[in-house]
């Protein structure tokens, strides 16, 4: 993907950086200090620190037209980083509330995450897609979802060497899965990309990134953030779980929004797809994921709750967002005002 | 080449979980297709995509004590 649009002085000097020198040119820029004055602001909703973090993150995944790729090891950027995850991760932790795990078995930890997945009081997007949303919403919708669905999938198999026994198994099953269990084209990624082709929009990784507030991208940096520390793999694994508890049912609903609005296959597979598979997923996630990982180390349990409830936290944020916008006849999208250079 | 067969896992207040080797018939003896290599039954009797699990199960009282 292309170098997003700068949104405050540190996404304008971090893209400067990437785009105008080499690595091996400069070793000093991206000075801490950037960092410190933004300190008092909600990072969920900093535009400029969560695109930084994005665009810090997207050096592992794909990178960006024309940047160096050493870029991504890169000790400057690291802290960078480094920097702006500690606040980040602050936050979350914050606004997860506190962990209540009752230690148990595997049958155990799925029956809670279930029941912290029933009890998830956040905004429901998914009846609004399904009985209201107008061509224009449902749009939106996708490109919201886009930077994650395209990449569906990957922030979780960071994960995948730093598991074993049970656990692993379960994870493997599950990105198999995601992957398309070998068949070219069936990717969920690629059927996501199917989906948006059929409502006319881009489906390139990151064509809309200049559009997405804050909030959303916070919400796939946390899955980053999660994947990319084996210190919070217990997290990601948590938020795997509930990513998947809290799947089936609304896909169903966005299945059926879609085909009020007119679509059918191929727009709505992804969605009817992903009723089917995370049915399956719920289950293994919930009991062997994350009660397996626990039942082999009971010491991560908080963690893996806490990767869970920061999702729940999270998505209903970004929830809010659209549908506050939405029923205000707004869109949940960033407006050409907002977007114009500072 | 080896088979372990089929296993299958009856999940608490779920779906019949499904891994391994095996097909699925209908009652008149008709393929059920899938992609899948591990399938989520339903057995609660409330999935709109039965023999599947949708997950459906999770709004009803199937096998809660009240």
């Amino acid at each position: 993907m292309k170098l997003p649009p700068q949104r405050g002085p540190v996404s304008a000097e971090l893209i400067d950086l990437l785009r105008t020198f080499a690595p091996e040119n400069d070793q000093t820029a991206c000075d801490d200090r950037l960092v410190v004055p933004l300190e008092s602001e909600d990072i969920l909703f900093s535009d400029d620190l969560q695109l930084s973090l994005f665009v810090l993150y997207e050096l592992h995944y794909r990178g960006f037209d024309e940047v160096d790729e050493r870029w991504e090891w890169n000790p400057q950027l690291l802290a960078l980083r480094a920097r702006i995850e500690e606040q980040f991760e602050r936050k979350l932790r914050e606004i997860a509330m506190d962990v209540s795990y009752v230690p148990g078995d595997a049958q155990a930890v799925a029956q809670q995450l279930f029941t912290l997945a029933n009890d998830d009081g956040g905004p429901s997007v998914s009846n609004f897609i399904a009985r209201e949303a107008t061509l224009e919403q449902a749009q939106e919708f996708l490109i919201h979802k886009s930077i994650y669905q395209l990449k569906e999938a990957d922030p979780h198999s960071w994960a995948i060497p730093r598991l074993n026994g049970r656990g692993k198994s379960a994870l493997m099953e599950i990105q198999f899965d995601e992957y398309g269990a070998g068949r070219p084209g069936a990717m969920h990624s690629e059927l996501f990309a199917l989906t948006m082709r059929g409502l006319e929009l881009d489906a390139e990784f990151g064509a809309y990134i200049d559009r997405l507030p804050a909030i959303t991208l916070a919400s796939v940096n946390m899955m980053s953030l999660f994947g990319l520390h084996r210190r919070l793999r217990g997290c990601i694994a948590g938020h795997l779980a509930i990513y998947e508890m809290t799947s089936s049912i609304p896909n169903a609903r966005y299945a059926r929004g879609f085909r009020r609005l007119g679509f059918d296959t191929p727009v709505t597979d992804y969605f009817d797809e992903h009723v089917e598979a995370d049915a399956v997923h719920e289950q293994i996630a919930g009991r062997d994921l994350a009660g397996g990982l626990i039942e082999y180390d009971p010491t991560i349990a908080t963690e893996v709750f806490f990767g869970a409830q920061a999702a729940c936290a999270v998505d209903a944020l970004v929830g809010e967002h659209q549908l506050t916008a939405w029923r205000s006849g707004k869109s949940s999208l960033r407006t050409a005002t907002e977007r114009m250079p500072a | 080449m080896t088979s372990d067969g089929s296993k299958i896992v009856v999940c608490p207040q779920g779906p019949l979980i499904v891994r391994g080797e095996f097909t699925i018939e209908d009652g008149h003896g008709q393929e059920v297709p899938t992609n899948r290599t591990t399938v989520a039954l339903c057995r609660c009797g409330s999935s709109a995509i039965k023999p599947f699990c949708d997950g459906t199960h999770k709004l009803k009282n199937f096998e809660k004590r009240s």
